[in-house]
């Protein structure tokens, strides 16, 4: 199944007496990169995972064009990639293990080409048959995106992919996301690093205290519409 | 992809996994002869055990150790918040609780393999007397007791005091099916063997299986979402 819009209306998630999100709403369309932003435990993950259907929300609705997480169900999340704060890697497995095993689990053809090219896509494929234990947390996040990518989503949510990774491979990262974009996917990205999220970005939104606030767009940097945006 | 290739996929990996690090299947043998070893120090005076002492042994290290093993394959899952990418998949999420029940069951035969032999040895019990009414019962019981107990570890693997509510929930649900099982048993390896009780008791443990596992079916999806 495909579908042209992301839309969370009035969604709340509470924990126990903790609100993590309070009626958030928002809208995201074909090919838009959407940066959240927002200070730790914000609540940018709690919505990256409802956006995944991994967690209902208390109240409101999320909507994948007119679908919802409970009607499509494995359709639906046959087209939704996310890379998380931790990694869905197995240590024990090659990185080559890996993504087969993914590739195989969302029923992709052609699993060994589609393997290879990840790997050449992470700079592992020298690597492919070394126990992702032995890998540094650089090297498991490119293997990691590469893993949520795999299957081509049209739903793309990134919590903190820029984490661990050096210059070259934010900038390879930054071309990727905007190469996604250009392709139709929506993309939803946490990260506290503006500068990157400024460059991959049409938009951005900020989390604050489980509430969201659009960044109004501008010729002034990210940083200083952010800090306008969220109050200390 | 269909049910069962997606059970398939996910025991093989699980396996592979088991194979390259060999740590649950180690600690859940040595937790399971150090068992054995230990009670028959108590039951087993001047060479004679205690009448029916085998069969409750037994089953007792069957079920520590497959606790054990219960809670370390979903902790291996929790790590890296794999059991999400799981749940994320594209796949019935009631194949991945099959899958997770398969690779904790071939786990736990290969357990109680290396276990009956020593039971048999150490307390003199005829194991090789009704061989396959006794390994029916041990496959029975063993389903019984580890479809419970892998919704629950799937159930718990988020909970901060999953180590204490694992058995603390596991043990009064699976008593039906430990007392089938130990009972079943005993009636095999007693000086006058009752075939039919142990089969009486054996059909008992197959509708505790036929239960159970419609059951954990039937709420994995609902309990998984968060």
């Amino acid at each position: 199944m495909d579908f042209e819009s992301l839309t969370f209306s009035d969604v709340t998630r509470t924990y126990g007496r903790r609100r993590a999100l309070h009626r958030v709403s928002l809208t995201c369309g074909a090919g838009e990169v959407v940066a959240l932003l927002g200070a730790n435990g914000a609540g940018k993950s709690t919505l990256l995972s409802i956006a995944a259907t991994l967690i209902e929300p208390t109240s409101g609705e999320v909507r994948f064009g007119q679908a919802t997480g409970r009607t499509a169900g494995p359709a639906l999340r046959a087209r939704i990639g996310l890379l998380a704060h931790d990694l869905y890697l197995y240590p024990e497995l090659s990185a080559a293990e890996n993504l087969e095993f993914f590739a195989r689990l969302y029923r992709r053809g052609d699993v060994t080409h589609r393997v290879d090219t990840a790997l050449c896509a992470a700079g592992l494929a020298d690597r492919r048959d070394e126990p992702v234990a032995g890998f540094s947390r650089g090297m498991r996040q490119r293997l990691a995106i590469e893993r949520a990518l795999l299957h081509e989503p049209r739903l793309v949510l990134l919590d903190e992919p820029f984490t661990g990774l050096d210059d070259r491979s934010v900038m390879a990262l930054q071309d990727r996301i905007s190469a996604l974009g250009r392709a139709g996917c929506i993309v939803l990205l946490t990260t506290h690093d503006l500068e990157a999220a400024e460059a991959v970005a049409e938009r951005a939104v900020v989390l604050t205290r489980g509430r969201l606030v659009p960044i109004e767009p501008g010729p002034t940097p990210l940083r200083e519409r952010y800090r306008r945006a969220s109050p200390a | 992809m269909t049910f069962l290739a997606t059970v398939w996929l996910v025991v093989r990996k699980d396996l592979l996994v088991e194979l390259r690090s060999r740590e649950i299947l180690y600690t859940t043998v040595f937790f399971a002869v150090s068992c054995v070893l230990v009670f028959s120090f108590g039951f087993v005076r001047d060479g004679q055990p205690i009448d029916g002492a085998a069969a409750g042994i037994l089953w007792i290290a069957i079920a520590f150790s497959g606790t054990l093993a219960l809670g370390r394959t979903f902790e291996r899952e929790r790590q890296s918040e794999t059991l999400r990418a799981l749940l994320l998949a594209p796949v019935d999420r009631p194949a991945l609780y099959v899958a997770k029940l398969v690779g904790v069951l071939v786990l736990l035969l290969a357990v109680e393999a290396l276990v009956v032999p020593l039971v048999g040895i150490l307390f003199q019990a005829p194991v090789l007397r009704a061989p396959w009414t006794l390994a029916a019962l041990l496959v029975a019981g063993t389903i019984g007791f580890a479809c419970v107990g892998t919704l629950f570890a799937a159930m718990l693997v988020r909970a901060r005091s999953r180590d204490v509510l694992l058995p603390v929930l596991l043990y009064p649900v699976t008593v039906p099916v430990i007392i089938a099982g130990v009972r079943g048993t005993a009636a095999l390896l007693q000086a006058d063997p009752d075939a039919a009780m142990a089969r009486a008791w054996l059909s008992l443990l197959v509708f505790f299986d036929v239960i159970f596992i419609t059951l954990s079916l039937w709420v994995f999806e609902p309990l998984m979402t968060e």
